[in-house]
């Protein structure tokens, strides 16, 4: 069985597009977004509403999954630090995983030919 | 009979001035509808201050610069403090207010908001009363017989000639336009909020054109307003339509955001010449304006590069320059149609010049100084973070996602 894995970017929602684009370049097409809340060590901050302080500490983040066989994850990770690094407190983490078996809907194909 | 017909004039044209204030909850409302919900609120406080401002200021300056004593037909004697014809000091403050919130919708998403304060505090102290003097104050356009009935260059295009220059010095929002030049949407957040703000700016229509016959009381003013009501709405519907036509035809689909543009570049158009023009022209100005505004949008997106959210420099400057200059073609009293003859249409062509310059000029010094001395735009990341929260501190849409704001 070919090795299936399953790479988790967390990350600013302003990457989004350049994150895509990097990752179309090394082979990868299928990718799923979502906006998350989150927290880590970027804290939050306090604001005013009608004079009354209210604290935002869960941040707006956007996960990135994406399932790779052929195209190697170092590769994946590699481009993923590239375009995401800031420097600063709050660019984000991945994740892997392994993954049992990806099976394509419309076709019935199961492993690396799903992908 | 004298009191009556007195009390039948004000009651009209305060009517109407009340119609024309409810077109800020337009402008509101399509500036929010055509940009992103996380810059929302700062629009909001745009468009409030753009009417408190300039209620302020024109009562205490800007009105009398504007219709004061002549001063060789450039402005009026200022006097501070207005005390005379509160109807008239009403009815025009709604006008000038209309001329600064144009502004707001193409410098929208990314000006800092103590720069637009700026901005706005001198258009109704200076650029409108002074250009409004030589149109409707006793200046040297009217002198010379330019026709600009109710606005569509002294209200229209001073706001959408502004529009041009500041979102032009501010430069496109992050993102609208990649390395090679290409132009990218960035779509609005409620077409909904902007349908909504395009049916109340119709609906104050029927008071900025026919409110600016100033008078009710009399069987010519009552067929004239009538008439007005009329072609303004004509004008609207015809540009709508051929707005949406040529979308249908030239993106594949009609096209819901440039359709509502379509409507007001008519009512933008028709403006200048609403009494002046037989309905059946009024169609036709409409239906000019409807293919000007789509091309007009395009050419100010694609080829003058410069980002303008909601199309404002398409539906008041080139609008409003057009439909002004039509007066010259289509006038029952002396347009080319008529008379045969070129010099209203020349006379148009001035007064539509020479306000252009005037606004281009003023506009780009006062930018130009904002943006050295206190900076014209956000950060980017303030611009990517939202103005929302940037500048005010406050989420419009709070209750609408789990609550979270992205901080850096």
């Amino acid at each position: 069985m070919d090795k299936i894995t399953k790479v988790d970017i967390i990350t600013r929602p302003d990457k989004a597009e350049v994150l895509k684009e990097a990752l179309n370049e090394i082979g990868i097409t299928g990718m799923t977004f979502s906006h998350v809340l989150g927290c880590g060590l970027q804290k939050g901050k306090t604001e005013y509403y009608r004079g009354n302080p209210y604290s935002i500490d869960l941040l707006p983040k956007i996960r990135v999954e994406t399932v790779v066989c052929e195209v190697p994850v170092e590769k994946v990770v590699e481009v993923a630090k590239k375009v995401l690094r800031t420097g600063e407190i709050g660019d984000g983490k991945i994740f892997i995983y392994p993954v049992e078996n990806v099976i394509k809907v419309r076709t019935g194909e199961e492993g690396v030919k799903a992908l | 009979m004298e009191e009556l017909k007195f009390a039948i004039d004000t009651m009209w044209v305060l009517i109407a001035a009340a119609l024309v204030f409810f077109m800020q909850a337009g402008f509101a409302m399509v500036e929010t509808g055509f940009t992103r919900s996380k810059n929302a609120g700062n629009i909001i406080m745009k468009n409030l201050m753009d009417f408190s401002v300039g209620s302020i200021i024109f009562w205490t300056v800007g009105y009398s610069l504007m219709y004061g004593e002549s001063v060789s037909g450039i402005f009026g004697k200022p006097d501070f403090f207005f005390n005379g014809d509160y109807t008239a000091l009403i009815f025009q403050t709604v006008f000038a207010a209309t001329a600064a919130t144009i502004v707001s919708g193409a410098m929208a998403e990314r000006t800092k908001f103590i720069s637009y304060l700026v901005y706005s505090f001198f258009i109704s102290l200076i650029i409108y009363p002074v250009s409004g003097h030589w149109i409707w104050g006793g200046g040297w356009l009217s002198e010379i017989g330019f026709h600009d009935f109710a606005g569509s260059t002294a209200v229209h295009s001073v706001g959408g000639w502004a529009a041009l220059v500041g979102a032009s010095i501010l430069g496109p929002r992050l993102g609208k336009y990649s390395q090679d030049g290409k132009s990218h949407a960035i779509p609005g957040h409620s077409i909904t909020l902007g349908a909504l703000g395009v049916f109340i700016l119709w609906f104050g229509w029927f008071g900025f054109n026919p409110g600016s016959q100033l008078a009710a009381g009399s069987e010519a003013d009552a067929l004239a307003i009538s008439r007005i009501f009329v072609t303004t709405n004509l004008s609207a519907a015809a540009a709508a339509i051929v707005a949406m036509i040529i979308t249908w035809l030239r993106y594949k689909k009609p096209d819901v955001s440039m359709t509502l543009n379509g409507a007001l570049a008519g009512l933008v158009a028709i403006t200048a010449g609403c009494d002046v023009v037989t309905p059946g022209a009024a169609a036709l100005i409409g239906m000019i304006a409807g293919v000007v505004i789509v091309f007009g949008i395009e050419f100010v997106d694609k080829v003058l590069k410069v980002d303008d959210p909601v199309g404002a420099v398409g539906v008041h400057g080139i609008s409003g320059a057009v439909g002004t200059i039509l007066v010259g073609v289509f006038s029952v009293d002396n347009g080319l149609l008529t008379t045969g003859s070129f010099s209203a249409l020349g006379i148009q062509l001035v007064g539509v010049a020479a306000v252009a310059a005037w606004v281009l000029t003023t506009s780009f010094i006062l930018f130009k100084a904002v943006d050295l001395i206190i900076g014209l735009r956000v950060s980017s990341q303030e611009e990517h973070i939202g103005l929302d929260i940037e500048e005010h501190g406050v989420e419009s849409y709070a209750d609408f996602e789990i609550k979270g704001v992205h901080v850096r």
